[in-house]
């Protein structure tokens, strides 16, 4: 046997990678002086332990799964798209647009607007740097940098001089319409006779996140456009003697990322917020990235990684509330993933990989 | 707008882009060498934070520029190991770097000092001053240069001046020296390197400590010498825009002193007038804020002149077997 098996390369390192991470995490607390052990059941407690917690967690994940998909739609086609910060920016302010000048009817018609909306503002704004990295050979991951700038400072003034409302101080759109507001699980689950927490902000929206990863799962292995996207990821000099446009494929990967992260603004934006405010994305654009590559960049993987990063934003919360802990732990275990799923992968996997070679020798002798 | 006020905006300026200067050569002799860095703002923020930290806990400015530039260099061997060593993805070691920086000063600094974040402010003896170079002040009687050299040239601080002179000494050295000549040649074609008989780890490596020391450079500059002190997030995006001058420089040493300085001066624009009139047309701050990052798309984009990057950037070496 040459290679490992496959359970092992999907399963195993990304949980020993993780193991790392969390180990290295436990380190820090105990360096900072707290006792990592009741963190983490404060956490558990805290974002588990009732409907409340479960439904910030929840809504925390929502925003990762649409951000997480985004980077892995792109990593499937080997671009590295760092701009999901902007690129959902970009998103809100389209939601914003439809939600407050077009008169709705009725929520679920506004979401489907505002989805179109977020959708095609996002795929814009990824567009351009992918444009250039396929027609002058800008590197995309400078540019989406550059971009997350330019939109940060587009917003900016967007909020400040244009949707303001007139006597406000401060910089965020007016209210939106009630009827565009979104039934929240409380709302949902009403009906059924299932209590669920008033004040948690998890909505419909997480249905819709669910339904886009299998639809990203269906795209990408169950369509001709999804294989080329793959094959192009691969392998580009391959992709191309096939027949595969470089052009087309840079163009289209990139706008369905950027569209998955523009449409994350109906969970922030439309479900949370109810209004557009400054910096409305708050880093999720960047969580995306651990999350799709805690997720191998398959659709089922994001879900989780999702979840799990759901999970540590709203326990660190928690933390960063009754502990002397601040809220900023939660960046350096989303580092330390990144770094030990993403960059240092080959620090576990050539131990393993030799691991089971050598076992897979000595069975066949 | 007068003399003087150019003058003083020239002075601002300079002052704001020395971080970017440092920044920027950082990368320059990564990216030179092959490694792609993105990672310069980490190392900028976890050097200003452990120079503040230092200095006011010790009282000298000089050992918290040790610790400052340690910490930098730390930072620049992680990177190292994960794209030298590990040969893993150097955008994403960066990227991973820029929030563990974020992070872990913010998470240190409250466990530290109990200021969310903060340093305790710089007392004079724990900051770089300004210093008043010779005849500044009898010479400030003389028409034009006289206030020039008051204004501009005299009264910054020590490290402005040590920017200024690493883009020579950069210059030199990737120039003028056999190690700058292996350097080079290590970012376009290791294998080459390689064969030769010159290794392209070790090279690699060196690259990672220089960029390490420059960086940690432009972050003592940030907490002890433009400012009072450390604050949450006080590298603000200049790690990215120093590689956006870098790319703007199309990865040269005295071409990086011309965007770092373009940038700085922006910068102090953006500072001093919130908005420009431009004779009925109004010129948003956030325009001004925007335009080092719209320069630069641009740039890449090829329309001005073409930036073509190291050949080899990018792309773990892999010794043939």
């Amino acid at each position: 046997m040459e290679k490992m098996p496959r359970w092992a390369d999907v399963a195993l390192i990304p949980l020993i990678n993780l193991l790392i991470a969390f180990t290295l995490s436990a380190l820090v607390i105990l360096a900072i002086g707290e006792n990592p052990w009741s963190a983490v059941k404060m956490m558990v407690s805290g974002a588990l332990g009732s409907t409340y917690g479960w439904g910030y967690t929840l809504y925390y994940a929502t925003n990762f799964l649409f951000t997480g998909l985004a980077v892995a739609v792109a990593f499937q086609a080997s671009l590295f798209n760092i701009g999901g910060e902007g690129q959902a920016a970009l998103g809100g302010f389209g939601v914003a647009l439809v939600c407050l000048y077009i008169p709705f009817p009725h929520w679920a018609i506004a979401l489907i607007f505002a989805m179109a909306a977020g959708g095609i503002f996002g795929a814009l704004w990824a567009l351009l740097p992918a444009y250039l990295q396929a027609k002058r050979g800008s590197h995309i991951v400078i540019t989406t940098i550059m971009f997350n700038f330019i939109a940060a400072a587009l917003l900016n003034y967007v909020l400040v001089n244009v949707l303001k409302p007139v006597g406000s101080m401060d910089p965020s759109s007016a209210r939106f319409p009630d009827v565009t507001h979104l039934p929240t699980f409380h709302e949902m689950l009403a009906p059924l006779g299932i209590a669920f927490s008033k004040s948690a902000p998890v909505n419909v929206s997480f249905l819709v996140g669910l339904v886009l990863a299998v639809g990203v799962y269906f795209l990408l292995w169950r369509t001709r456009l999804g294989y080329e996207i793959r094959a192009f990821g691969k392998n580009q000099t391959a992709a191309t003697y096939a027949g595969i446009s470089i052009t087309k494929i840079t163009l289209i990967a990139m706008m369905i990322s950027g569209g998955l992260a523009g449409m994350m603004a109906i969970n922030n934006t439309m479900g949370e917020a109810e209004r557009l405010v400054l910096n409305s994305v708050e880093g999720a654009g960047f969580i995306g990235i651990a999350v799709a590559l805690m997720g191998r960049n398959h659709p089922f993987g994001v879900l989780l990684a999702a979840l799990l990063f759901g999970f540590l934003y709203q326990g660190g919360g928690e933390l960063a509330l009754w502990t002397k802990i601040p809220r900023e732990l939660i960046i350096v275990i989303q580092a330390l993933v990144i770094m030990f799923t993403g960059a240092l992968d080959n620090l576990v996997r050539g131990p393993v990989e030799r691991a089971f070679i050598r076992a897979a020798k000595r069975k066949a002798s | 707008m007068d003399f003087l006020s150019i003058l003083q905006i020239f002075d601002s300026g300079t002052r704001l882009a020395t971080p970017l200067l440092f920044a920027c050569l950082a990368g320059l002799f990564s990216e030179r060498a092959g490694i792609f860095d993105i990672g310069l703002e980490a190392k900028i923020l976890v050097s200003a934070f452990l120079a503040a930290a230092v200095a006011t806990q010790t009282g000298s400015v000089w050992l918290g520029l040790i610790a400052g530039v340690s910490a930098s260099v730390v930072f620049s061997g992680i990177h190292g190991l994960a794209s030298i060593t590990f040969r893993g993805n150097q955008l994403i070691s960066g990227v991973a770097l820029n929030f563990l920086a974020s992070g872990l000063t913010v998470l240190i600094g409250q466990a530290w000092f109990g200021l969310g974040g903060r340093t305790p402010g710089l007392k004079p003896a724990e900051r770089f001053l300004p210093l008043e170079l010779p005849f500044a002040e009898s010479l400030s009687g003389v028409p034009v240069f006289g206030p020039i050299y008051k204004e501009l040239i005299s009264g910054h601080t020590l490290l402005v001046y040590v920017g200024l002179l690493m883009v020579p000494l950069s210059w030199f050295i990737l120039y003028r020296t056999r190690f700058g000549l292996r350097l080079r040649a290590v970012g376009e074609n290791p294998a080459a390197v390689d064969t030769a008989g010159i290794s392209v780890v070790k090279l690699r490596y060196s690259s990672m400590l220089i960029a390490g020391i420059l960086c940690g450079l432009a972050g003592v500059y940030l907490s002890t010498g433009l400012g009072a002190g450390f604050g949450k997030e006080m590298s603000a995006g200049r790690g990215y825009i120093a590689l956006a001058a870098l790319i703007f420089a199309k990865w040269r040493p005295w071409y990086a002193l011309g965007a770092t300085f373009l940038f700085g001066l922006l910068e102090a624009i953006a500072n001093r007038y919130q908005n420009i009139d431009l004779g009925g047309f109004i010129v948003p701050v956030q325009f001004m804020q925007a335009l080092p990052y719209i320069l630069t798309v641009i740039i890449l984009a090829g329309f001005i002149g073409s930036a073509i990057p190291p050949r080899a950037g990018g792309q773990p070496y892999v010794k043939e077997r």
